[in-house]
């Protein structure tokens, strides 16, 4: 699936919920149950520091796509990065350079990626997009 | 006793929703509110005497300048400060505290000691590193208790000969702590050393005497005090403000001008380079006119009532624990509830309507000291009142439920 058809899908599922307090119970539930990313790349070099949570990010190319991983230890910061990576994990890094984050405002979390929530979300997704560049120039 | 709902009406802030919800603002040691009175004061220095001061011959400026020393004066009195011109306009106490460690660092030499307290703010920590940096200076800390107090015993023994300078907040930010300055002051006056005492998170509960206090230096901010962002003082003795160099170069601040040399101008425009912020100033003072009509001894008093109440009710909740006991302490509540991330707290309170503020508060070493990431802090004014602790209360209770 493209990234557009995936966040069409996220958007779907979430014009089912009535209120805030049932995305912010499924945004929960997706931060307590994912594990995000392996132990070992929980490190320093991998850290985004907020002044609020912490985001860890990982990157690997996997044949002709990217895979990422990361973690937070915020559950609603982490159950935004699970939405996140389901958009843009597993894909091509060019494809990841074009795509927008529009959809996060359209299911009603857009104050989470404010640059003054200061969460790290936006640098997770300026370092996603940065990954993705990289990456670009290796594929070719 | 003060008549919380009469007070109320002069904000017109706090009659607005937030996501649905009424506004519960519980967010003061960030930013205190404006009452109409001090919005008032703005609306009509832009609407009826907007001028440069301090330099034209015209009517209007003639009127700002006079209207912004008023305030310089109306200050002064607040802090008791002896002279008008030992009060500095400033941007703030960020700015208040530069203008002093930048002029400290040619006062300053290799191995001289300057002493910080464990419970500042980043604003009252980086400012001496860099001076730190710059005169290879020593920086000690003034540890503190898992109470949140400081050490004064351990004080005493960093006091010596070598100690040149202590900086300590008045109030801690992120804990609400009333520190004995007055103990801090005279201990450092008997080893030769200048004190800087941080005053923006005091300066809302408690009026400060400066000369009383024997504070070599003090700082506030307006907008901690019903003023706006943007403004604020330093008070220097004014034998402290002649040894230091300006600040900042420019207009306002030079007595004569040459390509050879410039000579700077008397106190207090010497640090007051620029076009300052005249509207910020004048407002300033209308925040401390509000506040005074109030009385600091009603405010103390009312406050103090809401903080055992917000106290009592919020341990009530299963798990959660307050940091900072400190046995005196302002009307600021620290907590976390278990092992929940205080932004997950905080973002679920914003959705009830409640504002408060999650992180480290800019004070990352006491964080660090307590081993946790960051706190949910209630902050009180005298505008707040019992029935918003209970809602605070209860949406704590409703976050609880739906992070655990």
């Amino acid at each position: 699936m493209s990234i557009k058809e995936i966040q069409d899908d996220i958007v779907d599922e979430f014009s089912m919920f009535d209120d805030w307090m049932q995305r912010y119970e499924y945004m929960i539930d997706l931060g307590k149950s994912l594990p995000l990313i392996e132990s070992q790349y929980k490190t320093e070099d991998n850290i985004i520091k907020g002044c609020q949570s912490k985001v860890w990010v990982h990157a690997d190319l996997e044949d002709d796509k990217l895979v990422f991983t990361a973690d937070s230890d915020a559950i609603i910061t982490k159950g935004i990065i699970a939405i996140l990576i389901r958009a843009f994990s597993n894909q091509k890094p060019k494809d990841i350079i074009d795509a927008d984050t529009a959809f996060i405002d359209e299911i009603g979390l857009k104050e989470h990626l404010s640059p003054t929530r200061a969460n790290g979300l936006v640098s997770m997704i300026k370092q996603i997009k940065l990954y993705a560049i990289a990456y670009q120039t290796q594929v070719g | 006793m003060i008549d919380v709902t009469k007070i109320r009406k002069d904000f017109p802030i706090l009659k607005r929703e937030v996501n649905g919800k009424p506004l519960v603002y519980l967010d003061n040691a960030a930013t205190s509110q404006t009452p109409q009175q001090v919005i008032d004061v703005i609306v009509d220095y832009y609407s009826n005497y907007n001028a440069n001061i301090h330099r034209g011959v015209h009517a209007l400026s003639q009127e700002a300048t006079d209207k912004y020393e008023q305030a310089r004066i109306k200050i002064q009195k607040h802090f008791n400060a002896a002279k008008s011109y030992e009060v500095i306009f400033t941007s703030g106490t960020t700015h208040s505290i530069n203008i002093v460690a930048n002029g400290f660092s040619s006062l300053i030499k290799k191995g001289d000691e300057i002493i910080v307290s464990a419970m500042e703010h980043h604003s009252n920590i980086v400012p001496w590193q860099m001076l730190c940096e710059r005169t290879g200076a020593i920086l000690r800390v003034i540890p503190m208790n898992l109470d949140g107090e400081l050490i004064l015993s351990a004080y005493h023994e960093l006091l010596s000969d070598k100690t040149k300078l202590i900086f300590c907040n008045h109030v801690s930010n992120a804990l609400g702590t009333v520190n004995p300055i007055k103990e801090i002051i005279d201990a450092a006056h008997k080893v030769g050393a200048a004190v800087l005492i941080d005053g923006a998170q005091a300066a809302p509960h408690i009026k400060a005497d400066v000369q009383a206090l024997n504070a070599d230096f003090y700082t506030v901010s307006a907008h901690k005090i019903c003023g706006p962002t943007g403004a604020g003082v330093l008070y220097g003795k004014e034998e402290w403000l002649n040894k230091l160099p300006p600040y900042q170069g420019g207009g306002e601040m030079i007595a004569e001008v040459t390509f050879e040399k410039t000579t700077y101008a008397d106190l207090p425009h010497k640090f007051e380079a620029g076009t300052p912020n005249i509207c910020g100033g004048i407002a300033m003072g209308a925040g401390l006119d509000y506040m005074n009509a109030i009385g600091f001894d009603e405010i103390a008093a009312y406050e103090h009532e809401l903080l055992e109440y917000a106290t009592e009710e919020l341990l009530a909740i299963d798990g959660l624990k307050i940091y900072g006991i400190a046995k005196e302490k302002t009307a600021v509540i620290s907590f976390n509830v278990g092992e929940i991330h205080p932004y997950d707290i905080g973002s679920i309170l914003d959705k009830l309507g409640v504002a408060v503020r999650t992180g480290h508060h800019c004070a990352q070493p006491i964080m660090d000291f307590y081993k946790i990431p960051g706190t949910v802090r209630a902050s009180f004014s005298f505008y707040n009142t019992k029935e918003e602790v209970d809602v605070l209360v209860a949406a704590v209770k409703k976050a609880k439920s739906m992070l655990e």
